[in-house]
């Protein structure tokens, strides 16, 4: 019983693993080929290990615990990794693809800043903060 | 130890062919830190079903080490790609 339901999860896990690297390849640019790909894998890595964990069964203790500690890890860790990607992508000057409609990152203050644009684009908050330094200096 | 189908082995090996790809093929620099943030990932879940394939659970160490590096590898390559220049 334990191990039909293991093998189900692995099956189901590998067929999301298939999905994200087909949308790796298929995909147009960076951040659609990120998106879907680690979304996809994450889930599919995760099921595939919670699986094995149930399918050893607690006959094989270390086997099962350590699936189900990498599991955890996993499903921590590589949506942080993506994420950093995708900042560092974006910082290094990767043109999103021909039909994006939306860019909330590139019109933000904070890639205003990072590009080095004037004072202006700044809110209103760090306005006031930086008059506040030149006042305490004069 | 369990009866694995071979072809789950097989279907994550075609995985690990199609990241590579677009290791080899990605126009820029972040497709292929992509590409080997996700290669990692397939591996991790390809070493797990070994580890229940043969019943060594030696794998699933492989795999928990994998993993830590495969991600300290992907913020260090993230932040690399944030120090290049903008006006690329």
């Amino acid at each position: 019983m334990n191990e039909t339901i293991g093998m189900v999860l692995i099956g189901i896990g590998v067929a999301f693993n298939l999905v994200g690297c087909i949308g790796l390849v298929r995909l147009p640019d960076v951040y659609n080929r990120l998106q879907a790909a680690t979304k996809c894998v994450t889930l599919g890595t995760c099921l595939v290990l919670v699986g094995v964990a149930i399918a050893a069964g607690w006959a094989a203790t270390p086997l099962a615990i350590k699936a189900l500690v990498c599991a955890f890890f996993i499903a921590l860790t590589v949506p942080v990794g993506a994420h950093a990607l995708a900042r560092g992508a974006y910082r290094s000057g990767v043109k999103l693809c021909e039909g994006s409609v939306v860019d909330e990152y590139g019109d933000s203050p904070t890639m205003a800043r990072f590009r080095g644009e004037n004072a202006e684009t700044r809110p209103e908050e760090q306005r006031e903060t930086l008059q506040e330094h030149a006042d305490a200096k004069a | 130890m369990m009866g694995i189908n071979p072809v789950l082995l097989l279907v994550l090996v075609i995985c690990a062919f199609l990241c590579l790809y677009r290791i080899g093929r990605g126009p820029t620099a972040p497709d292929r830190t992509v590409g080997i943030d996700v290669l990692g990932t397939v591996i991790v879940s390809f070493t797990a079903l070994m580890g229940l394939y043969t019943g060594a659970d030696w794998f699933l160490s492989i795999a928990l080490a994998w993993a830590l590096l495969s991600f300290i590898g992907a913020i260090a390559l993230a932040k690399y790609l944030e120090g290049r220049a903008y006006d690329e």
